[in-house]
């Protein structure tokens, strides 16, 4: 640990631009095409915190995230990572670093899941004790124990993911970058991971930076939401405060016993009508509760559901509206 | 770069793929001995020409066995070692490559290592027969005993350089394996013959462009006895290790400077 108690990463006016070739019709030689995959990006995040960094595909995500790992060298601004430069100092770094890339599996797939942690253990040069020591930790929060001598083929998404999570963290890196880490699981193992998560920050104080089209992912787990669109940061703050910014809505989806007219309740609109079934809009930050209750008190209701808007429509309604 | 414990991370990633393989007994036998029947018949090719001629360009069969083993041994062994450098282009498409960048391990180190496996053991086995057979004629005084044993070394060290080297194509362009390997197997199926077969330009090509004679044909003409039918300085007879060095250190730099491209283009 460094005396110094500046932010775990920095990033600065980062830029990252891409050189396309294309063809272009009359022309033999195809033409250069300059694409500012990530431009004025600045963000910087303590230790310890947990940010979502979202955005829709082909935002800036991964050319972020591959910045922050060394994979790539920025072509302009700068960044630190625990006061290292990333790409010069990769190797270093990456001792001090876990990273899970969400659908590829760093695991081994036709050994057991322990012979995989135990390459691990010798590739970072973890010790002794404090490998036991984790890998019993992870195991238990993670519910791992019989699974250890499964062959990973064997594993279900979830097991396998859990797998993958704990192998980023057996060496107690600073910092996590999780990408898409519950796409694709239940919402049993959903839940626990997040949990789980939730105790690797409050234990260890690891900070965790999340990439995910999950709102709930981010609801569960992060404080603090960076959204980056079209290369660079359109918003940096609360996620309450990104639903106010954005205007999303929640939707109250009701099923009436019989069809009626459109429900007229304060504080929601109906959208559409289906039969017996009504979609009714209501801010964001609105509470659910009156309007479910004002709903169930006038009307002979079958069921109900809230829908909660969809990360990439508040994104979309925040960029149009140019924030 | 050559750290000793980068070799030990390099072994014990390597078991770790030689256990994975295990789990499949079968294929993984299958494949050995497919790969060792393979290159058997190679050999016995040489052994039915020679069967209609008494000598190839004044090199008898037991000679040319030796020429044959000798670079066939070495190949098989740098092919065992490093043979998955090939395979970049696949890491680079599939994003191995990516994972590989955040560990703290030469990514050299973990790309030879990567998917190690044995099945090249077939071509190994089969050219220490045919080496081993064409010693049992080789005339032995010490200097000569050095020579053999500094040949395979510095053999091995100049296919390790042309696997590494010609791999890094795929950092510029990522399938270009078929080019590549017109240089390493390409490379390695020549040194089979005597070079006194071919054209006088092979040989300088094989000399100081693709430098696989020294894998073979420089030190077995010292280790026979045989005046360069080139009229080459018999000082080349000696200079395998330095061959092997100056092809691993170019492909070394090559490889630094792919890795450059590659994390300054995220291609």
């Amino acid at each position: 640990m460094s005396s110094d108690p500046g932010p775990l990463i920095d990033v600065r006016d980062l830029a990252r631009t891409f050189d396309v070739r294309r063809r272009v019709e009359g022309k033999r030689r195809r033409v250069r095409d300059e694409v500012h995959a990530v431009h004025d990006l600045t963000f910087s995040v303590a230790a310890g915190e947990m940010v979502g960094y979202i955005g829709p595909n082909g935002a800036g995500k991964s050319t972020t995230i591959k910045m922050l790992t060394g994979i790539l060298v920025p072509t302009g601004g700068q960044v630190r990572v625990g006061g290292l430069d990333p790409s010069r100092e990769r190797v270093q770094l990456a001792r001090r670093i876990g990273v899970v890339f969400g659908q590829r599996s760093t695991l081994w797939w036709d050994l057991p899941l322990r012979d995989s942690f135990d390459l691990l253990q010798k590739m970072y040069r973890i010790p002794p004790a404090r490998y036991r020591e984790n890998l019993a930790r992870f195991v238990e929060l993670l519910d791992l124990g019989a699974q250890l001598d499964t062959p990973v083929r064997q594993l279900s998404l979830g097991q396998r993911m859990r797998g993958d999570i704990t192998a980023a963290l057996l060496h107690d890196p600073e910092v996590i970058y999780l990408d898409e880490p519950t796409i694709g699981l239940d919402v049993v193992s959903k839940g626990r991971l997040r949990e789980f998560l939730r105790a690797l920050n409050q234990e260890r104080g690891t900070t965790l930076l999340l990439t995910t089209h999950d709102l709930q992912d981010i609801e569960a787990l992060c404080d603090r939401v960076i959204v980056i669109d079209h290369g660079t940061s359109v918003y940096d703050g609360s996620l309450a405060g990104l639903h106010a910014q954005g205007g999303s809505s929640r939707t109250l989806v009701v099923d009436l016993v019989d069809e009626a007219a459109p429900i007229d309740v304060p504080g929601a609109q109906v959208r559409n009508v289906e039969g017996p079934r009504q979609w009714l809009s209501f801010p964001s930050d609105a509470s659910a509760a009156p309007i479910v209750a004002a709903v169930a008190s006038a009307y002979d209701v079958a069921d109900l559901s809230i829908q909660e808007p969809d990360i990439e429509d508040v994104i979309r309604e925040l960029y149009s509206r140019g924030a | 770069m050559v750290d000793l414990t980068h070799l030990r991370t390099y072994g014990q990633i390597a078991w770790l793929w030689i256990r994975a393989a295990w789990q499949y007994p079968t294929s993984f036998v299958l494949l050995a001995v497919g790969n060792g029947m393979i290159t058997g018949l190679d050999f016995v090719g040489l052994w039915i020409m020679f069967a209609h001629l008494n000598d190839l360009e004044g090199f008898t069969l037991h000679e040319v066995a030796l020429l044959y083993g000798s670079a066939s041994l070495a190949l098989a062994f740098a092919d065992t070692a490093i043979g998955s450098v090939e395979r970049i282009g696949t890491y680079i498409r599939t994003g191995r490559l990516d994972q590989m960048m955040t560990k703290p391990v030469p990514l050299l180190v973990q790309v030879c290592a990567d998917q190690f496996t044995l099945r090249r053991l077939g071509r190994l086995t089969q050219a220490s027969v045919v080496f081993g057979w064409a010693c049992t004629y080789v005339d032995w005084t010490p200097l000569r005993v050095v020579v053999a044993v500094s040949m395979l070394v510095s053999g091995a060290l100049v296919f390790f350089g042309l696997f590494v080297g010609f791999s890094c194509i795929q950092f510029w362009t990522t399938d270009a394996t078929e080019f590549a390997n017109a240089f390493t197997y390409g490379g390695a199926t020549v040194t089979q013959y005597p070079l006194n077969i071919f054209p006088r330009e092979v040989m300088v090509g094989l000399t100081f462009v693709i430098p696989v004679a020294f894998v073979n044909w420089y030190p077995c003409l010292y280790l026979l006895g045989r005046p360069d039918p080139f009229g080459n300085p018999e000082v080349l007879q000696f200079a395998s290790p330095l061959a092997g060095v100056l092809t691993m250190a170019a492909a070394l730099l090559v490889w630094r400077s792919g890795v450059r491209h590659y994390t300054s283009t995220g291609s």
